[in-house]
């Protein structure tokens, strides 16, 4: 058999069903094999958006997603949806193709080192110089993806390479000898850990994407419900608490809701489940963790202690970690604490929309109300993610968002890639029109596949989150106008989907059911350009 | 304080540009690194030392074990190692002070391993204080080139950093 083919059946043995790509020279051989596979391809309209895709499809999966170009430019283009998935711990293999293994470093067409390139931020990566590895590298590459800290994982193949002979052997097992992720926690440090829990007077759990990562949902909720501690998010755990939690107190950070900064300020425990504390979740931790213990569960060693010291580290797989927790510890409350919850799950910023336009906000509230449970919302980058992120209520929905590397035209090639893993599910799309405009080309792929996508995009002609923050700290707009766009309407009608605008609240009600219409649209609410994410008296 | 860590890794290609890299991005400061294969086929030695003021260690420990071709890693205070450097040097020679600075190679230990009508090279071997120190002395006669292999360094007594079975 051909590298190229058992490349394929390495994917079959790995459980994939789906790919995302974009093909080319280097990685011909490798297409030619996948045309005898059932495994579907999704063409997307530009790499990048295949590694947006496969991490879209990861997030509501469970399953690896996997992306697939070619050599040279192909790779490059991969970079940033890579990074995303590396900051955001989301599980991809990339397959990418590679020149001839004999020309490699000779600077040749379409060569490019993309293993060392996307170094920096790949979980790991292969070059495949020698046929026989080939399969024991794609079972590595699956396993190093998804275990541990989740990450992608890029297979470099070169065209030569790929059209040699091999045997094809799927390994059962993998042997890396230098890579054993813990997963269950230290029971000394579980024991510390529930300790701490049961002195507090002020606790406080604190869920991020890693409660995503490991599957720990349910386990939290019940935890929650043992030991009735307040709980905030941060964005990459939009969604992460199931919503029958009493003592919730939403997302925190610079965008985050008042009442959850002001809990978490006033907390003496703070419980770190899955969350590395990011600078946008938490700008100053010195100050956070001052008067205060911090558990910090995580699975990912160098995550702890590298932002926010930690008094009680666990490492560990969460949702074992939070078993183990719940089993060490007694149902628990803390009456006086609660009280001071309720004051704080009260307190929401003024609201401060612009008077006369549509407020984003109750746009968003009235939408989401509106929801199927399960629904999956994909948001991109800037005011669009921000009034979403507020808004978001959907009893066991999804919220996917580039979180770390804040990856403007995430949201609508991680809703295709979420609507092909799960395509009972209604997604929708949020997006801004400079968003938008950077992934618009997938409105083809979302047409060629039949992968129907509902697309909210909230226009006001800039770029609006650049605008406030020019607005707010250099006092003048440059470059953010966004004149020239198209109709987004005829755009959209243009590729076969059904489109409309709305200007007005009073439309609001035709829009919700334009949205309940079978098949892909796209809803272009117009937004006031003044229309901020923050009041303007923070500033003042 | 200068800390030794001792890093045992796969020997594949690209390794080191991921250990150097992984010190570039995230601003920790080399002093020296030094590697080699280990008795263990398929295993270097990797030997960095790091001047720790910022008190980075531990996020250069948890970093690097992150890593999937390291293998195995360890710190170390300067006082549980022994440390070896190699020093090549050139220095600017004469008939009159080749006599003297052949004198001075041999007290320090040194091994004079080149001579020419102008020059004298000579090989030395110590800890790496002891070879900044030689390179003082040699000042004195004129540097015409410096060459340092960077600390090689091994636990005293019978400690080892060994594979895990």
């Amino acid at each position: 058999m051909k590298v190229c083919q058992a490349m394929v059946k390495c994917l079959e043995a790995a459980g994939v069903t789906e790919l995302f790509g974009y093909p080319g020279a280097a990685i011909c051989p490798f297409y030619d094999a996948l045309a005898d596979s059932g495994i579907r391809h999704i063409l997307v309209r530009t790499e990048q958006n295949a590694a947006h895709a496969a991490s879209g499809y990861s997030r509501v999966s469970g399953k690896c997603g996997v992306c697939v170009a070619t050599s040279g430019p192909g790779a490059t283009n991969l970079i940033s949806g890579i990074a995303a998935a590396y900051m955001d711990s989301i599980p991809m293999v990339i397959l990418t193709g590679q020149v001839d293994s004999r020309l490699l470093g000779r600077d040749v067409f379409q060569e490019a080192d993309i293993t060392g390139a996307v170094e920096p931020f790949i979980k790991h990566s292969f070059l495949v110089k020698d046929e026989a590895e080939i399969c024991r590298v794609f079972k590595e590459a699956f396993y190093l993806a998804s275990s541990g800290r989740p990450g992608p994982v890029l297979i470099d193949v070169p065209m030569d390479v790929q059209q040699r002979e091999t045997r094809f052997s799927w390994p059962e097992n993998v042997q890396i000898r230098s890579y054993k992720p813990s997963t269950k926690g230290h029971t000394g440090q579980i024991r510390r850990a529930a300790e701490a829990i049961r002195n507090a007077d002020r606790p406080i759990l604190c869920a991020g994407g890693g409660v995503f990562s490991s599957g720990a949902q349910e386990i939290l909720g019940e935890f929650l419900s043992k030991v009735r501690m307040p709980v905030v998010h941060t964005m990459m755990g939009i969604g992460a608490v199931p919503h029958t939690v009493p003592l919730q107190l939403g997302m925190i950070g610079v965008h985050g809701c008042r009442g959850a900064n002001l809990a978490i300020n006033r907390a003496d425990l703070l419980l770190l489940a899955g969350t590395r504390i990011a600078d946008r979740s938490v700008p100053n931790p010195a100050l956070l963790s001052q008067k205060k213990k911090v558990i910090h569960i995580d699975i990912d060693p160098a995550e702890i202690g590298k932002n926010i010291p930690a008094d009680i580290p666990v490492v560990g797989d969460l949702r074992l970690v939070l078993e183990q927790l719940g089993e060490e510890l007694s149902p628990q409350c803390f009456p006086d604490w609660e009280r001071e919850i309720h004051f704080y799950q009260n307190q929401a910023l003024p609201s401060v929309s612009v008077p006369g336009s549509i407020d984003p906000a109750t746009f968003l509230r009235q939408f989401f109300a509106g929801l199927k449970p399960g629904s999956i919302v994909t948001a991109d980058v800037g005011q669009n993610q921000i009034w979403a992120t507020r808004q978001f209520r959907v009893p066991l929905g999804r919220f996917l968002t580039s979180g770390g590397m804040g990856t403007m035209g995430y949201a609508i090639p991680a809703a295709v890639g979420a609507k092909t893993a799960c395509p009972e599910q209604p997604v929708y799309a949020i997006c801004g029109d400079g968003s938008f405009q950077m992934s618009l080309m997938e409105l083809a792929t979302i047409c060629q596949h039949h992968i129907p996508v509902k697309i909210l995009l909230f226009a006001n002609n800039r770029l609006g989150m650049v605008r406030e923050l020019q607005d707010n700290h250099y006092g003048r707009e440059i470059a953010v106008s966004l004149d020239g766009s198209p109709d987004f309407v005829r755009l959209a009608e243009a590729y076969g989907i059904p489109a409309m605008q709305i200007s007005k609240t009073e439309e609001f009600a035709a829009a919700f059911s334009f949205l309940k219409e079978e098949g892909s649209a796209l809803l272009e609410i117009r937004v006031d350009p003044a229309e901020p994410t923050l009041p303007q008296e923070l500033f003042e | 304080m200068k800390q030794t860590i001792s890093v045992l890794v796969e020997n594949r290609a690209g390794v080191l540009s991921r250990i150097a890299g992984l010190f570039a991005r995230r601003g920790f400061n080399i002093e020296s690194l030094a590697v080699g294969p280990t008795a263990e086929a398929g295993v270097s030695c990797v030997t960095i030392v790091v001047d720790d003021r910022e008190n980075v260690m531990e996020q250069i420990n948890k970093q690097l074990n992150k890593l999937i071709d390291v293998i195995k890693l360890k710190e170390y205070a300067p006082e549980e190692i022994i440390s070896r450097e190699l020093l090549l040097i050139k220095v600017n020679a004469n008939a009159q002070n080749r006599g003297e600075i052949s004198e001075l190679a041999r007290l320090a230990g040194g091994k004079i391993c080149d001579i020419t009508r102008n020059s004298i090279t000579i090989e030395y071997c110590d800890t790496p204080d002891r070879v900044e120190n030689f390179i003082e002395l040699c000042r004195t006669y004129g540097l015409k080139r410096v060459v340092r292999t960077g600390a090689a360094a091994i636990e005293k007594g019978t400690g080892q950093l060994q594979l895990d079975e």
